[in-house]
């Protein structure tokens, strides 16, 4: 190896790191406000993947028509639970059609804009609008009733989430892959390296995202009621923080996070239903890099791993997955033996 | 009342006598689930399949096993035990063939796969596979290095079993032909860049690049290859043969060659190819029935066993009834010495100690030329 292949391999792990790291800190965003370990945030990216390329296409995406039985699973969750209280049915039809409403607006948006071949921008701002409204979903329909459950029972949920969104997303998507055009066709001879536009708009994104979410926790009234609730449930609720809202917002601040993610990864490779999962998984390495915890911490632990991956796909390709999984092991027994605790379940 | 009654006894006797004359045929095809591409265009062609071989009527029982081999395992032994057929058609994917075939054994009942799959040497006995091996496969690839002064190849495939299976191949029939390997990487249908592959591999230099994916995963380490201005030869494997290639490889696949059975590319033979007159007949009904330009490698398969079935149910009805253990070794005994046999998929030769059977008549090389795939002579 010289300078030339270390430079070129090194190129390529930290695009891939940025992309690793905006899924690490949706994984960690919402473990931290919600103690859900949050294995299909890596739906999101083949979900967001593929619904730009059917729009790229002229045809309506199965996006469209996934996120409106997902709305309407909620709503039928809502009636039934709603029912049980005897709730005012006016009460019920106010808060039917609050759910409604977006996924509702952006699915018609979507079936009337699709066959116009819009310009590359405004599909993906499209795309980012019929992805997001899933991660409040998702929390409402399987997360929000079980909230103080333990850590574990979550777990398994996700799991079963993950499963479920893999099922779906072969159902809605099929099984062909897909690879998107990239945003910025441009190519930059740096010595040795080709820096695409591409890779330019990964590293632009992943750090406006970064200084967004900054800004968000710091500035905003919503990101400090996040932190609140990440420090201390009890005492956020004490406060008048609701919990759920919490949740809710959280996650669709994930699934936002996922749907970017999707957006950058797709034009360097080929995107099938079931990717993500790998890619949010990778995402979920660098988070426990951070002990669930820390944001920075995420970021330096996911271009680690795309390091990590890059340097050992040349080395020794057929361990590839090998080694990087296989890397989490020595960081959990350092995390174990810095800060031992004691679990209560 | 009771009229009705004896009526309804009369006629479930007389469906009865004739159900157990008729040829059962138990078809477990993956007809949902993640590899539901695959089995889809197989059942578009069994729905095609005659009612009467040789004066007997035929019984396709389908059913879908889901992509599951556990659910592909009930299909089976619901096939053996109810509907006790006299051949099983299946399963679609490899999973799914394997977990059937030792039922198949258990029952004495021959096994028709449609997918490629290696069975323990006591299962080989009723096990015969539709798809092509490895080795017919990897002989016109071979050839036509051979023939252009290629020495030297790098091999980037799946970490799975079909990059495994072809690289034994590849190594066995190249080291033949002089050809050397050597450079050998992996990758994951699911990876996010095959980057470092492709650097390594560009930098060892070979004469020519073997890139062993399926479907739309063969695009990505292609391109790989390309951007790291690799100006060799690439070579793709049959898994690879479908438009999916072309449409998300574009201009970086052109010029390429892919290995492929005859059955996709019918009307491009040349009249000298054995299988040109059967591909054209597969491809003309079943896109009568699908819809133009729907023709599918794995559909043509199934049509192949309409063709097994034609010749070996007749030599089979001499010697038994259907319905009977002794039906069931004797079509296993003629399948077995049909001889050579005309597929829309190539040229069939299954003898006692070979099930796979294909000769090297079979594969056709094409070369990507303005993103269609041309038979290259």
């Amino acid at each position: 190896m010289d300078a030339t292949i270390a430079g070129i391999l090194a190129l390529d792990g930290l695009t891939n790191g940025a992309v690793y790291a905006l899924l690490a800190l949706a994984t960690v965003l919402v473990f931290a406000v919600t103690r859900v370990i949050f294995i299909p945030q890596g739906e999101f990216v083949a979900f967001a993947a593929l619904t730009l390329a059917f729009l790229q296409m002229g045809q309506v995406p199965g996006t469209v028509w996934f996120l409106l039985v997902m709305a309407a699973a909620v709503v039928l969750q809502d009636l039934a639970a709603g029912w049980r209280q005897r709730r005012p049915a006016a009460r019920l039809a106010a808060q039917a059609a609050r759910t409604l409403a977006f996924p509702a607006a952006v699915s018609l948006l979507t079936m009337w804009l699709a066959p116009m071949q819009l310009p590359m921008l405004a599909q993906a701002a499209l795309t980012m609008a019929l992805v997001t409204p899933f991660g409040s979903l998702l929390y409402r329909l399987a997360y929000e009733s079980l909230a103080d459950a333990s850590v574990l029972v979550l777990l398994i949920v996700s799991v079963g989430v993950h499963f479920a969104l893999v099922g779906l997303g072969l159902f809605f998507f099929g099984a062909e892959g897909f690879r998107n055009p990239s945003f910025w066709d441009q190519r930059w001879q740096l010595g040795p390296l080709t820096l695409s536009g591409q890779t330019l708009f990964i590293f632009a994104a992943s750090f406006g995202l970064i200084v967004a979410l900054w800004l968000f926790f710091e500035r905003s009234l919503a990101g400090k009621a996040l932190r609140a609730t990440a420090v201390n449930r009890l005492g956020a609720r004490l406060m008048g923080i609701s919990s759920s809202s919490a949740g809710r917002l959280s996650f669709t601040m994930a699934a936002f996070i996922g749907a970017l993610s999707g957006l950058l990864i797709g034009p360097t490779t080929t995107i099938f239903y079931d990717t993500g999962f790998l890619i949010g998984l990778k995402g979920f390495v660098a988070a426990v890099f951070a002990g669930l915890a820390s944001y920075p911490l995420a970021l330096v632990g996911a271009l680690g791993v795309g390091l990590l991956e890059a340097y050992g796909s040349f080395w020794a390709s057929a361990y590839k997955e090998v080694i990087v999984f296989a890397a989490i092991l020595p960081v959990l027994l350092w995390r174990s033996l810095r800060d031992p605790h004691h679990e209560d379940h | 009342m009771n009229l009705l009654r004896k009526t309804l006894a009369a006629a479930a006797a007389l469906l009865a006598t004739t159900a157990f004359a008729d040829v059962n045929i138990g078809v477990t095809i993956s007809l949902t689930g993640p590899a539901s591409g695959l089995g889809i265009p197989v059942g578009n062609q069994f729905k095609l399949f005659p009612k009467e071989i040789a004066g007997e009527k035929i019984n396709l029982i389908v059913l879908d096993d889901a992509s599951d081999p556990g659910k592909g395992v009930t299909n089976a032994r619901r096939f053996v035990t109810q509907d006790k057929v006299d051949i099983i058609f299946g399963g679609s994917i490899t999973v799914v063939s394997a977990a059937v075939a030792p039922i198949a054994l258990e029952s004495k009942t021959p096994q028709l796969s449609i997918a490629p799959v290696g069975v323990p040497p006591e299962q080989e006995h009723w096990m015969f596979r539709l798809p092509q091996g490895f080795s017919v496969m990897a002989h016109p690839i071979v050839e036509h290095m051979k023939k252009n002064g290629v020495k030297t190849v790098g091999f980037l495939g799946y970490t799975d079993a079909y990059g495994e299976l072809w690289l034994k191949e590849f190594i066995k029939q190249g080291e033949a032909a002089g050809i050397k390997v050597t450079a050998t990487e992996r990758f994951a249908r699911t990876d996010t860049s095959a980057t470092p592959q492709a650097l390594k591999l560009v930098s060892a230099n070979p004469d020519a690049m073997l890139v062993v994916a399926s479907g739309s995963g063969a695009a990505m380490p292609h391109k790989a290859l390309v951007e790291r201005g690799y100006k060799g030869r690439i070579y793709q494997t049959h898994a690879a043969a479908t438009p999916d290639l072309v449409r998300i490889g574009g201009r970086d696949v052109e010029g390429s060659f892919v290995v492929s059975g005859p059955a996709v590319v019918a009307e491009q033979l040349p009249d000298s190819h054995p299988s040109k007159a059967v591909a054209v007949d597969f491809v003309t009904k079943y896109e009568a029935a699908v819809g133009r330009g729907m023709r599918n490698q794995f559909a043509a398969h199934a049509y192949d066993a309409q063709i097994v079935m034609e010749k070996a149910l007749p030599v089979a009805l001499k010697k038994a009834r259907p319905g009977t253990p002794e039906f069931r070794a004797a079509l296993r005994d003629a399948i077995e010495g049909m001889g050579r046999t005309i597929f829309a998929h190539g040229v069939m030769n299954w003898t006692k100690d070979d099930h796979w059977g294909y000769t090297n008549e079979t594969g056709v090389l094409l070369k990507v030329v303005d993103g269609k795939f041309v038979v290259e002579r």
